[in-house]
């Protein structure tokens, strides 16, 4: 079982403790522990269980405005002192930075409310098993499919973060993750894809036959892929691949690539980046959320944030360090977003498909193709080519490319966000990007 | 080398009975034990950022029965702890009726040798080296806006306990040094990037001022960025640099040649074993065992040596990298090539130093052959789709050819291509056979490991490249 809050807290203090005898004037420590069980699949067979116990520690030492950090998986006494006194000697030995310091006290969060976020249940192994053979019998419908993997993980977290301020809180978490990848096969071609589903509570769990099903349609419907030729098309992004627009978007923000000059969306708060349309929101306190926290990695409090309103920049997300550096008041972003969505646009999924007599719509992209610093954006992609609403056949060997500052300005939403992930996005088109092909 | 057992109240003698107890029944398994530490020192806008230390301690429990594989990892080495991964592995592996197999090749070889480098430079050496570097940087270009660089820094010991109590050891020197630097002109702005390192001291790469020249070649790749144009859209001829750029191997075959995914027929390579794959003059190897070199290993994570695989013979599909698992459901040995990130990880086939050997061409041909195509000299990263064996890279220095000469830089553009007949078209390999300077790492299932490429220049016929000038 994960360990209780009284086990972390106490180790948190004799760190904090320790760090202090050896002459830190200020410290930060965080005590986590998670405990995995993974059950995998394979053409209906058991093919691996996975059980996994983590406990950690990491610590932030200050003498003054010098910092140094660790983190040791080995909780033992003996080598705690080992680490912290190493710690506060390398401290004393790293230059000093003016803009390090520990959170304001004042913007420290108060004691954590309930979330909801942790779900007491335990699903045993043989529970899984069952769950994924049914799911791996509805994903092997038609013959076509020649492979099924499956996975389902229960996961249980609990963690302590505590500082110099007087700052001690954490609380625990737990996912139930169920997902489903499958290979279909024809004369032509092999493809694959998937379909997964994860949520705090075990009851909420999509269904094995629905998850099953859906991965087998979603990979058989992208068999004998055409190449089109090079073009400037529409593009619409499945909400998979849509939500990733906005992780960029939020590395754009983050008060580190802002202070250190290295973003496309520097200097541009008040400024108009999307379409009129468009509301971004960061929403910590979503009840079961995914991304949902009490307070950010340095223990400030996190208010919900409309990044983004009508189009145009209000926020960046903003940690103490770099905060301080931008004459900035910590919003509790230290660590990222929380629940991060754009709010729904006011046309239907059907609609959008039909916004344009021809148009791409994409399910899957690989490679590392953005660009933060110029705002380039070039990948590889795998999709649809959709003609007057209609999915006329699968494509794959292509890219498409464009500028998120000119793709941002584009964007129109469709009305149909759910909160499958931590970041999510409705269904999204944007218009005037290049596809690269034959 | 590492005493697991010093501060535990597990002695060696009750680890192995549990080991053996536990195996007893199971075609294969073991105790997996690893201390890793590691560090980082950061600078980044004009500031020491980050001096941090890792010390990470634990054991991986895995119990193999036909098919199915048990895992258990904890990072407490205990006697209850252990003893709970052993209740785990028989609860899943109840109906086991294997036989255990004890054989494992041996070698005295070594290809790194024994030190702990974050020990042999002190931290103001280090911290001296990246204020240099950030001084050097700033007063060689007025254009520089921004300068990040780093240390990372590690050493791993791991031991292995087989069944029978047989144990296999090995620690891991390996260490980073990477410059990023951006430079802004005109209110425009670009990156270059460029990184050494490999499994030896800081030292053998920074000494005598080294550093500057991994600045220098940062510098120089920002330089060419400020310049670039809009990369063109569609398919054409590219001729590829030595070296780095070998991550097309990576990614096109390499992946695919991985046995778990042609055990489990999900590779575009998994009908093709003996087929042709690539050109005649295409020869591609997967090699452990280059001194010192980031992908290198003495052994791999289940202690067996490493060797040089050869996949691919003058164009022919040879051999697929397997690790103990899928040797054995594949009736075949395995080639070294069992890795895993760490305790935490199951091992999976993975790559090691992945290099396509030299041909009789030279750059110059390739490029003078060219009518309209780009000539792509440094990348930045990979990824691949084994099951339709479509991949793609990222460019990060290239530049157009036009009538048979080099032209314009191009902006940063992804090429996509298809793995299975990729090097069907590559018409030329040259003569430049180059090491990668040493900073790669592999992503699979979620687990990343050092690795290596090379390769010469080649021409390959057709590719799409993902610019936006149509």
């Amino acid at each position: 079982m994960v360990k209780e809050q009284e086990f972390l807290e106490k180790k948190a203090s004799h760190c904090l403790g320790l760090a202090k005898k050896f002459g830190a004037t200020g410290s930060i420590v965080v005590v986590k522990n998670s405990v995995s069980e993974t059950v995998n699949f394979r053409n209906k067979k058991l093919d691996e269980s996975n059980r996994s116990d983590d406990l950690g520690v990491s610590i932030t030492t200050y003498i003054g405005k010098k910092k140094s950090s660790i983190s040791s998986s080995n909780l033992l006494n003996d080598n705690l002192n080992i680490l912290i006194e190493k710690c506060v000697e390398t401290t004393k030995n790293t230059p000093e930075d003016e803009f390090n310091s520990l959170p304001d006290k004042d913007l420290l969060a108060k004691k954590a409310k309930d979330l909801d976020l942790y779900d007491n249940t335990h699903i045993e192994n043989d529970q899984k098993i069952s769950y994924l053979k049914k799911l791996e019998d509805a994903a092997s419908h038609d013959k076509k499919i020649v492979n099924t993997e499956s996975s389902f993980t229960q996961n249980k977290s609990n963690f302590v973060l505590a500082n110099t301020e007087g700052f001690c809180d954490g609380y625990k978490t737990s996912s139930f993750t169920a997902s489903s990848v499958t290979v279909a096969k024809d004369e032509k071609s092999m493809e694959r894809d998937y379909e997964y589903s994860s949520k705090c509570f075990l009851k909420d769990l999509d269904d094995a036959d629905e998850l099953g099903k859906l991965a087998a349609d979603q990979t058989i419907r992208k068999l004998s892929p055409q190449k089109i030729g090079s073009e400037k098309i529409a593009i619409i992004f499945d909400k998979r691949i849509a939500k990733g627009m906005l992780r960029t978007f939020a590395s754009a923000i983050s008060s580190s690539a802002i202070s250190r000059g290295t973003s496309f969306l520097r200097d541009k708060v008040n400024q108009k980046i999307f379409s009129d349309k468009i509301n971004v929101f960061d929403k910590p306190d979503i009840l079961k959320g995914l991304g949902s926290r009490n307070f950010d990695s340095e223990g400030v409090k996190t208010d919900t944030l409309k990044l983004v309103d009508q189009g145009i920049l209000k926020h960046y997300l903003i940690d103490t360090y770099n905060g301080k550096k931008l004459n900035l008041k910590s919003n509790g972003r230290c660590g990222g977003t929380s629940n991060l969505y754009f709010e729904n646009g006011n046309i239907n999924f059907k609609d959008l498909l039909n916004s344009n007599s021809k148009s791409l719509y994409i399910t899957e992209t690989i490679g590392h193709g953005s660009n933060i610093v110029t705002g380039d954006y070039s990948v590889g992609a795998t999709g649809f080519l959709v003609e007057n609403g209609e999915f006329k056949y699968p494509i794959n060997e292509i890219t498409i490319a464009g500028n998120f500052k000119d793709m941002f300005q584009n964007i129109t939403l469709a009305n149909d966000l759910e909160f499958k992930y931590a970041t999510n996005s409705p269904t999204m088109l944007i218009e005037g990007m290049v596809v690269a092909g034959k | 080398m590492s005493n697991f057992f010093e501060k535990s109240d597990l002695s060696r003698n009750e680890a192995e009975s549990i080991i053996s107890d536990t195996l007893q029944k199971c075609d294969d398994g073991e105790l997996y034990l690893e201390n890793s530490k590691s560090e980082t020192i950061l600078l980044d806008d004009n500031k020491i950022k980050n001096s941090s230390y890792n010390s990470d301690l634990g054991f991986g429990f895995r119990a193999i029965s036909g098919e199915v594989v048990a895992y258990s990892h904890s990072n407490e080495i205990s006697k209850d702890s252990l003893r709970q991964s052993s209740e785990n592995l028989k609860s899943t592996l109840k109906s086991a009726k294997g036989s255990y197999n004890h054989e494992i090749p041996k070698s005295n070889k070594k290809y790194y040798d024994n030190i702990n480098p974050i020990e042999q430079k002190s931290l103001n050496e280090k911290i001296d080296i990246l204020n240099d570097v950030n001084n050097y940087l700033r007063s060689k270009d007025g254009n520089v806006k921004q300068v990040t660089a780093n240390f990372l820094g590690e050493q791993k010991s791991i031991e292995i306990i087989r069944s029978g109590g047989e144990t296999l050891s090995d620690v891991r020197p390996l260490i980073r040094f990477n410059v990023s630097v951006m430079l802004e002109k005109d209110g425009r702005k670009e990156t270059g990037v460029y990184g050494v390192g490999g499994r030896q001291s800081y030292d053998s790469y920074l000494k005598d001022d080294n550093w500057k020249k991994v600045c220098d070649e940062a510098l120089r790749i920002a330089t060419v960025n400020l310049e670039s144009k809009p990369a063109p859209a569609g398919e054409m001829k590219v001729v590829l640099g030595p070296g780095w750029p070998a991550i097309l191997i990576h990614e096109a075959v390499g992946h695919g040649l991985e046995g778990d995914f042609n055990r489990k027929k999900t590779s575009a390579f998994h009908n093709l074993m003996g087929q042709r794959v690539a050109s005649e003059g295409v020869t591609i190897v997967d090699d452990g065992t280059i001194d010192n070199r980031r992908g290198s290993l003495t052994i791999d994570d289940e202690g067996t040596p490493t060797e040089k695989t050869v996949l691919i013979e003058n164009g022919i599909l040879k051999n697929f990298m397997q690790d103990r698992l899928n040797a054995r459901l594949m009736n075949t040995r395995s080639t070294g090539s069992g890795r895993r990130e760490n305790y935490r990880h199951i091992v999976l086939p993975r790559m090691r130093n992945t290099m396509m050997q030299s041909g009789n061409q030279t750059q110059d041909e390739m490029i003078r052959s060219v009518d309209k195509g780009i000539f792509a000299v440094s990348f930045g990263g990979g990824q691949v789709d084994i099951t339709s064996g479509k991949f793609v890279f990222n460019c990060t220095e290239a530049y157009e050819i036009v009538n048979g000469k080099i032209g314009s830089p191009i902006k940063g553009a992804t090429l996509i291509g298809d793995g299975p007949s990729i090097l069907k078209e590559v018409s030329m390999v040259g003569n430049d056979m180059m090491m990668d300077p040493g900073i790669g790492t592999c992503g699979k299932a979620g687990q990343g490991v050092p690795v290596g490429v090379a390769q010469p220049s080649i021409l390959i016929n057709r590719m799409t490249v993902g610019g936006t000038k149509l």
